[in-house]
């Protein structure tokens, strides 16, 4: 075999790390050997960028039962139970073959889930996209929408909550990231650890054929467009489904020793990730791997992607019970291999051995890379600039509060979302409790327990673009902050990283920053990283993505039925609970309204977010609140709106207090944005409760009104009917 | 009463009908695997929603054709109590067990949400006890939802008192909006002459608990299961 520098591109490797791979060898790698480094040693499995700075992730807590590193996290729940969490992304093949790459993006999700014997119970996603009036991207935003709900709705798990924002930053590059939680016997956790000479190693489900070979080679490369679609994999939610049952009725029996899903780089990464975890060898051998297609070579079968295929290590006299439950499901299952004891992955074809490299040197040994970050100058001033040089709202003309209110309700970023959400199933598995669009985050029951979920993604990119530590910080403050305002407490987070090319140093500083920030705020709220996934090199042209660490957050309700929506009811006092002050820096209605993404992002005030989110969800468990809203993207007028919307009902709100502590900027106390603050409403004669508890939780509050009426007034500013604030929002995404 | 729920390869509503009669109505029920020919030990049938087959070809197309098909097929024609929901109606009309067919929804596109429907008979084994013009609010998911049947078979089942319920508003009267699929004279679901097959596209299976946002769903489950009590009584 010849190797130029144009096969090294093609499997992703540099000269040096070629180099490597010799000297550690010993000898020149084979064909086969050369595609699976390039697989194992990529950023999507083997993370050579992210890794040292992953360890800053605080990972442990009373909660946590299994951190990273395995296919998903768990965390205790209660009653011997836990919650099973993983977010993905699923980006690239996302550019160029939407439909099919969200649902397979979806699949490979799940499987993730139900690998570890859990049961998957609520699927969300956290989309990017360009702006709708390029007809690209609205090709992008229809197929992976339609994709998700394709593989999801055909699956059986409800989609019940998720993120959409637009950007020009993401033209080109949509993110797709998937999040699935799953429930488990704690006592039943699978894990993906071969052991036990001698067990047989089986692969099941879906016939291996050419789609998707090198895959995790592409996702790491930063001009998908370049390459084909033939890399993208077609998913088949029918087959996942039978692939789900029959799973987790195998995994009810002893027979069991791992499981592991086939995703990006297929049998490669499954099978050096089992040997590796358990610290054994593996023996398998491609002819004996069903295939789709003819005259596939062993490199093709080694690196094909193809979706729907699970690993299973059994123990011998276990064999044919398994084999007849995945033949009840109609699922074929072959042995194809052998754990071994002497630490080496040993791939044959047939008699012919080719490949045979010691396991570790495809995990322990691949190269890290530590670099260095320097803020991009640009970003550095566009957060210095003064937004409030801006004209603040006017009485007439185009500025006036409520022009500005209606432009911002009909905006992508915070309109309905309605025309989404409503083609994902999620009211399937009886277990959704507070469905999309009722409350900050999906509420899901626990069946045989009083115990509820509560579940939410996040993450505002254009805090993370002017100020990465702050914004990876707000990303996990306000998706734990939206798991709060459902009355649930946060107890695990799941994180996504996209970000650019790392190579860059300005791309690095944000990736190293927002970890740090993201870090600091797991810990002041005191959730831990339990999974996650990093996606790299999120680039088309010469332009990077706004950096997106996207959080999923998990919370736990003691009593699933002490709940609330964001939904204001008839009569009952309103309140904005935290500080009273916000920033046009980096706010929606800076973006939309002056087309500028500058200034700093609000502060953030961790042991504030921390009482705050606390007093919020206890005053829910006790009883004493109708309604919480985290107040976000548009600020206060906005989340006022929002309730009342959710509600049904209009609202009379008086802001002094508010503009008082903004300077009298009356654009800052409507839209301008801030953490740690949730409007919370009491019920009706339940106002002196409320104010007592929030006065002995000493967080600050500030009474704004009363919901009620048709009408929509924030007294001195802005008076529409009720209706007119309804219709701006419904077309936002129409 | 002994529940048996029908289960194809890619059916997904089957653990929902499984919880809603174990947990909701407290009766015995087990799964039917789609290879079973024997389904004469049920009192009554469920064959829930999902993707049978994927919905290759077309939803319920290939279900028909499954083993344990000619069993319900028997069960139907001696009275037996049947109930098709979502994929099972579909499956039910591709059978012949219903007349009519479900196509693509107006908008072409899943809709997944909440509806009214009105009870139009109670001359069901699945609706006895109900009173017409009862309101009930379920959840629906589907894309191919769209009731469709030639004028003169509509005529027929109008006549006959086989539409059994319709989409309607929250106050009971049908409006255009209040229909989410564009389904023929806004019908949710039909039965049979005989009024032993009932199939519907709303999920009374995913209805039963008011903390899901609805327990309306039971009072369906709940008509069959007190129709057979007063059968068997009737037989003592």
């Amino acid at each position: 075999m010849q190797v130029t520098a144009e096969l090294l591109k093609e499997v992703g490797l540099s000269a040096d790390e070629y180099g490597l791979i010799v000297e550690k060898l010993g000898r020149e790698p084979t064909q086969v050997e050369l595609g699976m480094f390039g697989a194992m040693w990529s950023e999507h499995c083997g993370y050579k960028n992210s890794k040292p700075l992953l360890k800053r992730f605080p990972t442990e807590g009373p909660r946590v039962v299994q951190g990273p590193g395995e296919n998903a996290g768990a965390v205790d729940i209660g009653d011997g139970l836990v919650a099973v969490l993983k977010i993905e992304s699923h980006n690239h093949p996302s550019a160029v073959e939407p439909y099919q790459g969200a649902a397979t993006g979806v699949g490979g999700i799940v499987r993730d889930i139900f690998t570890m014997g859990a049961r998957p119970v609520a699927l969300l996603n956290s989309l990017r996209f360009g702006p709708l009036d390029e007809a690209r991207n609205r090709y992008l935003f229809s197929g992976v929408v339609g994709g998700i709900g394709g593989y999801g709705n055909c699956l059986g798990v409800p989609t019940v909550a998720g993120d959409i924002f637009f950007d020009p930053a993401y033209s080109g590059n949509p993110l797709v990231n998937a999040m699935c939680v799953g429930i488990a016997r704690r006592d039943e956790i699978m894990r993906a650890r071969a052991s036990g000479p001698g067990n047989l190693v089986l692969i099941v489900g879906a016939d291996t054929g050419r789609d998707g070979v090198g895959g995790a080679t592409f996702a790491s490369v930063e001009d998908p467009e370049a390459s084909h679609r033939g890399v993208v994999q077609v998913g088949n939610p029918f087959l996942e489904k039978l692939l789900l049952e029959a799973c987790l009725e195998v995994l009810k029996t002893p027979h069991v020793v791992a499981m592991q899903d086939l995703g990006a780089a297929g049998l490669t990464s499954s099978t050096v990730e089992v040997a590796s975890r358990g610290g054994v060898g593996i023996e398998i051998d491609v002819a004996k791997v069903p295939r789709r297609e003819t005259g596939m070579n062993a490199y093709e079968v080694m690196l094909s992607e193809s979706q729907e295929r699970m690993l299973v290590v059994v123990r011998p006299d276990g064999l044919d019970a398994v084999r007849a439950i995945f033949e009840h499901y109609d699922l074929q299952c072959a042995v194809i291999g052998v754990v071994t004891d002497d630490g080496l992955v040993r791939v044959r074809d047939g008699d012919k051995v080719v490949a045979e490299v010691p396991t570790t040197l495809f995990t322990d040994e691949c190269p890290t890379y530590v670099r260095e970050g320097i803020e991009s100058t640009k970003i550095a001033e566009l957060r210095a600039r003064d937004v409030l040089a801006v004209p603040d709202l006017a009485e007439h003309g185009d500025l006036t509060a409520s022009a500005a209110l209606l432009r911002l309700l009909g905006s992508p970023n915070i309109g309905s979302r309605e025309p989404v959400t409503r083609t994902y199933d999620s009211t399937i598995m009886t277990n959704t409790v507070v469905p999309p669009r009722v409350g900050d985050a999906a509420v899901i029951r626990v069946k045989g327990t009083t115990i509820g979920l509560a579940i939410k993604t996040d993450c505002n990119p254009r805090y993370v673009y002017l100020d990465p530590y702050l914004g990876g910080a707000h990303a996990v403050a306000e998706a734990a902050r939206n798991v709060s305002c459902v009355g649930a407490e946060p107890v695990a987070v799941t994180d996504c990283l996209n970000f650019g090319n790392p190579e860059r140093p300005e791309i690095y500083y944000q990736l190293s920053r927002a970890i740090d920030g993201m870090s600091d705020a797991c810990r002041a709220l005191g959730v831990p990283v339990v999974s996650g996934n990093v996606s790299l090199y999120n680039e088309s042209g010469s332009e990077a993505i706004l950096p997106t660490p996207t959080v999923g957050v998990v919370g736990r309700l003691a009593d699933v039925r002490r709940h609330v929506g964001m939904a204001f009811v008839e009569g009952g006092g309103v309140y904005l609970v935290g500080a009273l002050q916000a920033t046009l820096g980096g706010s929606e209605y800076l973006a939309l309204i002056h087309g500028q993404v500058a200034g700093a992002p609000p502060s953030l005030d961790l042991e504030l977010e921390a009482a705050v989110q606390r007093a919020v969800r206890d005053a829910i468990a006790q009883g004493l609140a109708a309604a919480a809203h985290d107040t976000s993207e548009g600020g206060l007028a906005v989340a006022l709106a929002e309730s009342c919307i959710a509600g049904k009902i209009g609202g009379r709100f008086d802001v002094s207090a508010v503009l008082a502590a903004n300077g009298g900027r009356r654009d800052v106390a409507l839209f301008g944005e801030a953490a740690s603050r949730v409007l919370l409403q009491a019920p009706p004669g339940g106002e002196a409760a409320l104010e007592a508890h929030l006065q002995e939780r000493g967080v600050p509050f500030q009474r704004l009104g009363t919901a009620g009426g048709d009408g929509f007034e924030i007294e001195g500013h802005l008076a529409l009917p009720l209706a007119e604030v309804v219709r701006a929002w419904r077309g936002a995404l129409s | 009463m002994q529940f048996g729920v029908i289960t194809f390869p890619g059916s997904n509503g089957d653990h929902d009908a499984l919880s809603a009669i174990e947990l909701g109505l407290r009766q015995p029920v087990e799964p039917v695997w789609y290879r079973e020919t024997n389904v004469s030990r049920f009192d009554a049938l469920v064959i829930p929603g999902g993707f049978s087959y994927g919905d290759y070809l077309r939803a319920g197309a290939i279900a028909r054709f499954a083993p344990v098909m000619e069993a319900v097929a028997r069960f139907a024609a001696e009275g037996g109590p049947i109930l098709g929901i979502c994929n099972g109606f579909q499956i039910l009309t591709e059978a012949g067990l219903l007349p009519g067919a479900l196509l693509r929804n107006k908008g072409l596109s899943f809709v997944s949400d909440w509806v009214h429907v009105r009870v139009e008979s109670n001359r069901t084994r699945w609706t006895a006890g109900l009173t017409p013009g009862d309101v009930l609010r379920m959840p629906i998911a589907h894309g191919e939802g769209r009731y469709y049947a030639d004028s003169e078979t509509l005529e027929r089942l109008e006549a006959n008192g086989q539409v059994v319920f319709r989409y309607v508003d929250a106050a009971g009267n049908v409006t255009p909006e209040a229909d989410p699929n564009g389904s023929a004279n806004a019908i949710a679901g039909i039965a049979n002459e005989q009024g032993n097959v009932v199939g519907l596209m709303p999920h009374p299976e995913r209805a039963y608990d008011a903390l899901l946002g609805s327990d309306d769903g039971l009072k369906i489950l709940s008509a069959v299961l007190q129709a057979g009590i007063d059968a068997a009584t009737a037989r003592v």
